[in-house]
């Protein structure tokens, strides 16, 4: 049976992927799972895999054309078969699916890592679709769950009996990450979540519901105030040339301090670790923290998950790691979704402070400003020379409340200043 | 708890009730002197006399009918077919004033009264005597139908038969009558309209009841040995039907088998499927498939006999279909 090659969704927002290479030409054997060609989404370079065992008939994509999800990009089927009528076919979902749009950021889907989900069996072989061309064949059950997950249907191959959407399709499109939303999925935010994630959902109260209509109006859609914040790093510089006295292997830069430090105080408040769902605020139980970092094509924000739960020299081993392949443009789609808060640092050129846009639907981001040494007035009334570092935070206040805001930073001052307690 | 045949199981209910009321008696064709065509009434021609053990002349028709007027005058009676086949005879009294009686009465006359007897098919005894009556019977308005599989259900199925104050349809089997399960001692009945969840799966629902119940919990012994896992769901009521354990289990698993002894046209399993569709509509992943006798009068050779029944590789190919593994 043949098997049509779609653009696919591999990028949360993607809607169009430009197809650089084709690694099969016409001709070539392809089992399903091989890479077919590399794909370059609004984000990284991805791979498109085929999704059915035969030989690669036809590139109906040449390399180097840009083409919209769920557009028809080649076919895999047996040597001999007759495939001029798949040729002329639309993609399956019709032609309204197979566009999907994003109009909302927010709607993403479960990053998990991108193996090739499990099935009972082979795909039965489906004979030629029975139903009109344009219209897909899709379970009730999977429709449900596409439109649950906000997968586009046009991007997804059925492996049931005439090509049939069956439920392990729609899983393994989930499976293999992000996928557009489909356009008639309504918008809601639904939040980028690692399976198995540990949250808690809380109702909105009436105040919450007023504060955040009446603060959308005034300043929208994100109402957002900003908290700026001072602190001594007398103790951090202290700590890490102590560290680095140790051996090599102890070198931690500032940035990796504030990392830990930003980790623990949001463990001390959850309100702050939390996405805006709109119609309730999402806290999480371990904090997934983003960090913003900028590379040619612009800003990209890499995950460090359980952050809270790793200690100093895992978080400075992983930032590292995540800046680099954020700027060789090699992350994954679920190494860069599934933040709970984030970070954004221009300290290294010499910004003395800013405010950074929180990047929905969590409810806020840390911006931190460079480290200078500044004269002070001591506690003694005398003048010392202190490293000084600002932060501004910026809150969300449909879910954030200033005091909670402030006391966040409060708890992060007091570990900043204090960092011995990040070993406690 | 003692472990007892179906057989068994059934005459001990009877002889609770009739030592429980003195107005529950039993009536058919060689109930008492015989100890029944089945031996379901050994020992009850002994125990509580000829008054309340009633051997009739073969007339279906006529013990049918005596058994309505005593249920109109206050006694409890339970007529046992020989098999359900027999019964085609009695069908006028079954249907038209059993099930009518207390609806055209106004509510005068409560017809708490029991017709029960093997149903359905045994081995090579031919078109005739090889039919499944549940699907017609519970048609009727005013009948209830109870298809116990297992001899825990066959105990406590005829005592709430008994007990229900109105006429209960008992379909038991002759392939059934030597199979064994646990049966407890003391006193206990099977409400009835209430199913079974026999077999906790997740994979596929099988929507069964009555003599089938075996067929299905082998083929998910099978079915386990692949790693496929499936509800087994005993509705042991066909009328009324318990709904909701339907719904229950298909919108765990997603997919349903419905497997019944009779025919297709009409079957109990169309009516099932009809709540499915209804009810779990966006929780299928695949067509509900119905495994059922085929669509012909019994054959009395072997071989085509077994064509004709549905059967634990049916069941299981049914499955594999709706998990779309074939």
């Amino acid at each position: 049976m043949a098997t049509k090659v779609f653009m696919e969704a591999l990028s949360p927002t993607m809607e169009e992927g430009r197809l650089v290479t084709w690694l099969k030409q016409e001709g070539d054997a392809v089992k399903s799972g091989e890479v077919l060609a590399e794909v370059e989404t609004d984000k990284a370079v991805m791979e498109l895999t085929a999704r059915g065992d035969g030989v690669l008939r036809k590139q109906v994509v040449a390399a180097g054309t840009t083409a919209a999800v769920g557009t028809l990009v080649g076919i895999i089927a047996a040597a001999d078969e007759d495939i001029a009528a798949l040729l002329g076919g639309a993609a399956p979902g019709g032609a309204t699916s197979a566009a999907p749009a994003a109009s909302a950021p927010a709607v993403a889907t479960p990053s998990v890592p991108a193996a090739p989900a499990p099935r009972a069996a082979a795909p039965a072989a489906p004979a030629a679709p029975a139903t009109p061309a344009g219209r897909a064949l899709v379970s009730p059950l999977a429709r449900r769950l596409a439109d649950e997950s906000g997968v586009s249907l046009g991007a997804v191959q059925g492996s049931g009996p005439g090509g049939r959407i069956v439920k392990r399709d729609i899983e393994a499109a989930l499976a293999r990450g992000p996928v557009a939303s489909s356009p008639a999925a309504p918008a809601r935010a639904s939040a980028p979540v690692r399976t198995g994630e540990a949250f808690e959902d809380i109702p909105l109260t009436q105040i919450r519901k007023t504060i955040a209509k009446r603060l959308s109006e005034s300043i929208g859609p994100i109402p957002t105030f900003y908290l700026t914040a001072e602190f001594d790093l007398s103790r951090v510089a202290e700590m890490r040339t102590a560290a680095l006295a140790i051996g090599d292997a102890f070198k931690v830069s500032f940035n990796d301090v504030i990392l830990k430090a930003v980790a623990t105080a949001l463990t001390q408040h959850p309100d702050v670790n939390a996405h805006w769902l709109g119609d309730r605020i999402r806290r999480f139980g371990s904090v997934h923290l983003g960090m913003a970092v900028a590379t040619d094509d612009g800003l990209i924000v890499p995950v460090i998950f359980d952050a809270d739960q790793k200690g100093l020299r895992a978080i400075s081993a992983e930032a590292k790691a995540l800046a680099k392949k954020a700027r060789e443009r090699k992350l994954k789609p679920e190494e860069f979704t599934g933040s709970s808060f984030s970070v954004s640092n221009l300290g290294m050129m010499q910004i003395d402070q800013f405010t950074a846009i929180i990047n929905p639907p969590e409810v806020g981001i840390l911006a931190i400003g460079a480290i200078e040494d500044k004269v002070v007035v001591g506690p003694d009334g005398g003048f010392t020379v202190q490293p000084r570092l600002r932060v501004t935070m910026s809150c969300d206040h449909r879910a954030v409340d200033g005091a909670v805001g402030a006391a966040f930073l409060q708890t992060l001052r007091r570990l900043i200043e204090n960092p011995l307690l990040l070993s406690f | 708890m003692a472990i007892i045949t179906y057989r068994e199981a059934l005459n001990q209910a009877l002889r609770e009730e009739m030592g429980r009321d003195d107005r529950v008696f039993l009536m058919g064709e060689e109930v008492g002197v015989y100890n029944g065509a089945y031996k379901v009434s050994k020992g009850l021609l002994e125990e509580f006399g000829e008054m309340r053990v009633v051997d009739t002349p073969i007339t279906e028709l006529g013990f049918a009918g005596v058994g309505v007027g005593a249920a109109m005058v206050g006694l409890r009676p339970v007529i046992e077919f020989m098999t359900w086949n027999f019964a085609l005879l009695a069908i006028d009294q079954v249907v038209n004033a059993a099930a009518k009686m207390l609806y055209m009465s106004g509510g005068q006359y409560p017809m708490p009264m029991v017709f029960r007897g093997p149903n359905g098919a045994a081995l090579q005894l031919s078109a005739q005597h090889s039919q499944d009556f549940e699907s017609w019977l519970a048609h009727i308005p005013g009948l209830k139908v109870v298809t116990p599989g297992t001899p825990y259900d066959a105990k406590g199925l005829l005592k709430a038969a008994i007990r229900d104050d109105n006429p209960v349809i008992v379909l038991e089997g002759e392939m059934l009558y030597n199979t064994k399960g646990e049966v407890p001692e003391h006193d206990y009945i099977v409400p009835i309209g209430e199913a079974e969840l026999k077999r906790e799966g997740s994979d596929c629902s099988i929507i069964t009841n009555g003599k089938m119940v075996l067929v299905a919990m082998n083929a998910a012994d099978q079915l386990a040995k692949d790693g496929i896992r499936v509800d087994v769901v005993d509705l042991r009521t066909v009328r009324p039907m318990d709904v909701e354990a339907i719904i229950t289990s298909v919108q765990k698993t997603n997919r349903a088998v419905v497997l019944e002894e009779g025919w297709e046209i009409a079957g109990i399993g169309a009516q099932v499927v009809d709540y499915i569709q209804r009810e779990c509509f966006d929780h299928l992943d695949a067509p509900v498939i119905r495994v059922h006798q085929a669509d012909v009068p019994m054959p009395y050779a072997k071989g085509l006999e077994k064509l004709a029944k549905p059967d634990l590789q049916k069941t299981i190919a049914a499955v594999r279909k709706v998990m779309y593994l074939d």
